[in-house]
């Protein structure tokens, strides 16, 4: 066993500090104030190839592995919650499955310029009628000759206002059970017939953009089916158990945030003569908040380490997400009492932790459903 | 062109610095590269670009360093050179140091040669210009601005706030100054790249010195912190009884006038 991070790693989370505190914390409050995502970020984070992290050289990636991307996960939503959900999503949604499912024709197309940081993806999963029930996805596809000829409504969908493509999932046919056989289709973003607006009001992650995409007769060729047509569900499965590790590494970076802001404020804040960092009812809070992110942070290195070995993953996946958005809200939330009437306002910055966090326990999966994921590893 | 880089680990003094038993405490502190020679190492990198080369990147130090080295490496140098006095030496300073890189650099053939303006944990600025002094080469020190055009080198230092354009041939030792450039980040492929780029690892043994070849002529006799700044004081009443007070101030307390 080793719990030390490797000379890249560590090369790596000190050049994203130094980026993120220069090119993301100073732009953190606005891009929450007018819910607009700063593209300029990504586009210089696409320069110093970090949003190829996990993708082989010849795809354009950096051949990193999953501890680094990580990292940078961690270290960018540390700076802004918002532009952490927005690079999370782009590697482990948006590009992730063109890598493990594509073809060698689709990486060349759609994964390479993505690596490169000359354009972001997103997928499309979820829809008014179908959250966490993936399986009564309502958006069809139906084949046309040599087209995918497809209807249907997206909802809340990450950086579809900057994507190229977004990978969306439709019923392609019935199994012979009955139930529907949901597939991935790559469809890009300029095909006619689709409709992308980017209004929700976020309670937080607002540096993020969200969107709701329309589909109207949207055709695309037949080749742009991604992997196997019968297996697209658990092709998801996968691809959500890998996203999984990244929304835990985010809240790891938020929660990081919010107690290094309550030690500080702590420790400055004089009542009753002395700073309350002496108190010891302050003390207990803080001690149970580094505690609690230490072991989150373990729980998305194993998780990460276990997917770079090519061993099963999925039920340390959802450990590190659920245990690292519960903990992170906990601390988000024990961060705003330690700041007493300051936390409440918006210039000390920890209220907006908590509203970003709030997030991590609802996306890629509720903290229900990852009980439900680890109740089925257990074998309920 | 021949570049080299003269590079140092030092903590960051942006960090909390604590003293313990005479001497810096080590635990705790945030180890960097001396932001004077990352200037250094931006600009080899763009003279290499511009003019074709290599640029080689040397440290006195011990294996700790071998971070910084890397991180160089990885912003685009090409080549590192780790001298390891760990074993060898217990203490040294800016003349131990000089004489050892030049003793390095001496059979090299550098064409130009960069170094941090101070650092800022010694702060002496004597390194460069002895190394340059040991080679005897030219040498110009605090660069904002650098071109070479043939052997003919046209530098910009800063005086005190002004500047002085200063006009050489290669070879040249050069000590640069903030604003000199802007040093890039170390890009992911490039820090993937780091990994596999030579970083040679040697001895004074292999550079022929003894330690009395290079035992240091000062002494440090105390390590304290600055004094911690104390409260303001507001001056009150009528303005000229003000002024002339400060005046008194500043003569008598302070004794800056
Ligand atoms: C900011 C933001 C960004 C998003 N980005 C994307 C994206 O890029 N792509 C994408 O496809 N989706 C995205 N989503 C959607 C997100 O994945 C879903 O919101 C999430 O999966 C939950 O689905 P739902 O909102 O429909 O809630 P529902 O599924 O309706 O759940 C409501 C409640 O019921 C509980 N529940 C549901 N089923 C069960 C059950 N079987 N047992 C126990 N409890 C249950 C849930 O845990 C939850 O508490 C995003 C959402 C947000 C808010
Ligand atoms: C929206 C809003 C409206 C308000 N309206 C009013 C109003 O109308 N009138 C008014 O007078 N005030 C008002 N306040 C102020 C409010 O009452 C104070 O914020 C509150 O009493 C806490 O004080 P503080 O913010 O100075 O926190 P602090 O007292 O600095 O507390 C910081 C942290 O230290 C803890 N702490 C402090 N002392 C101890 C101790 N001895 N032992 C253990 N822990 C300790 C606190 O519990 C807290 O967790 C308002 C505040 C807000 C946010």
């Amino acid at each position: 066993m080793n719990f030390e991070l490797t000379n890249e790693q560590q090369m790596l989370k000190e050049m994203v500090q130094d980026f993120a505190d220069k090119e993301i914390v100073p732009y953190a409050r606005e891009v929450d104030e007018t819910s607009k995502m700063r593209y300029e970020t990504f586009e210089k984070l696409g320069e110093l190839g970090l949003l190829g992290i996990p993708f082989p050289e010849k795809y354009g990636g950096a051949g990193g592995d999953t501890i680094s991307y990580c990292i940078a996960v961690e270290e960018i939503g540390k700076a802004c919650g918002g532009t952490g959900l927005s690079y999370a999503a782009n590697t482990s949604l948006g590009a992730s499955p063109i890598y493990y499912f594509g073809t060698e024709e689709q990486k060349q197309e759609w994964l390479v310029p993505m690596a490169k940081g000359k354009t972001m993806g997103a997928f499309g999963l979820t829809e008014p009628n179908a959250g966490s029930d993936a399986g009564g996805t309502r958006t069809r596809a139906i084949l046309d000759g040599d087209e995918w000829v497809i209807n249907g409504e997206k909802c809340w969908i990450t950086n579809a206002g900057y994507s190229r493509q977004i990978i969306v999932t439709a019923v392609t046919g019935k199994r012979e059970d009955g139930r529907n056989i949901v597939s991935a289709i790559i469809v890009p973003s300029d095909t006619p017939g689709v409709t992308i607006s980017c209004n929700y009001d976020k309670m937080g992650v607002r540096g993020s953009n969200t969107c709701e995409i329309i589909l109207e007769n949207v055709r695309v060729p037949r080749a742009n089916l991604l992997g196997d047509e019968k297996k697209g569900f658990s092709q998801f499965l996968f691809t959500l158990d890998g996203g999984r590790i990244s929304i835990a590494a985010l809240s790891v970076g938020i929660a990081q945030a919010a107690l290094d802001k309550a030690l500080q404020f702590a420790k400055e804040r004089q009542q009753f003569g002395q700073s309350i960092s002496k108190f010891q009812a302050i003390q207990f809070k803080l001690a149970d908040m580094a505690m609690e992110l230490e072991l989150a942070r373990n729980q998305v290195y194993k998780a990460a380490w276990l997917k770079d070995q090519g061993k099963p993953f999925g039920k340390e996946a959802a450990f590190a997400k659920l245990f690292a958005s519960e903990a992170g809200f906990r601390i988000c939330n024990q961060a705003i009492q330690i700041h007493g009437g300051s936390g409440y306002m918006k210039e000390y910055d920890v209220e907006r932790y908590l509203r970003d966090i709030k997030l991590m326990e609802i996306g890629e999966g509720t903290s229900e459903i990852q009980r439900l994921v680890i109740a089925r590893h257990l074998g309920c | 062109m021949n570049i080299f880089v003269l590079l140092k680990r030092t903590f960051d003094t942006e960090e909390k610095i604590t003293i313990a038993k005479g001497a810096i405490n080590e635990e705790g502190a945030e180890f960097i590269i001396n932001p004077y020679d990352e200037y250094a190492v931006e600009e080899a990198i763009q003279l290499r670009d511009n003019h074709g080369g290599e640029v080689t990147v040397v440290t006195v130090g011990n294996e700790e360093a071998e971070k910084q080295l890397r991180t160089a490496l990885a912003m685009g140098a090409d080549k590192a050179v780790l001298i390891n006095t760990e074993d060898d030496l217990e203490s040294g300073d800016q003349f131990t140091t000089a004489k050892i890189l030049a003793e390095y650099l001496k059979d090299k053939e550098a064409d130009i040669i960069l170094a941090g303006n101070v650092a800022i944990d010694s702060g002496s600025g004597q390194v460069g210009p002895r190394v340059a002094d040991l080679l005897d080469i030219p040498y110009v020190t605090t660069i904002t601005n650098l071109e070479i055009s043939g052997e003919t080198v046209t530098v910009v230092r800063d005086v005190e706030g002004d500047s002085e354009t200063i006009e050489t041939k290669l070879p040249v030792l050069v000590t640069a100054q903030q604003g000199l450039n802007e040093p890039r980040y170390p890009s992911l492929p490039g820090i993937m790249k780091a990994k596999k780029k030579p970083l040679e690892e040697l001895e004074l043994d292999d550079l022929d010195l003894d330690e009395d070849d290079v035992e240091a002529k000062t002494k440090v006799v105390e390590i304290f912190l600055p004094p911690t700044k104390e409260a303001g004081r507001v001056l009150e009443g009528e303005l000229d009884a003000q002024v002339k007070e400060l005046v008194n101030l500043l003569h008598k307390e302070a004794k800056v006038i």
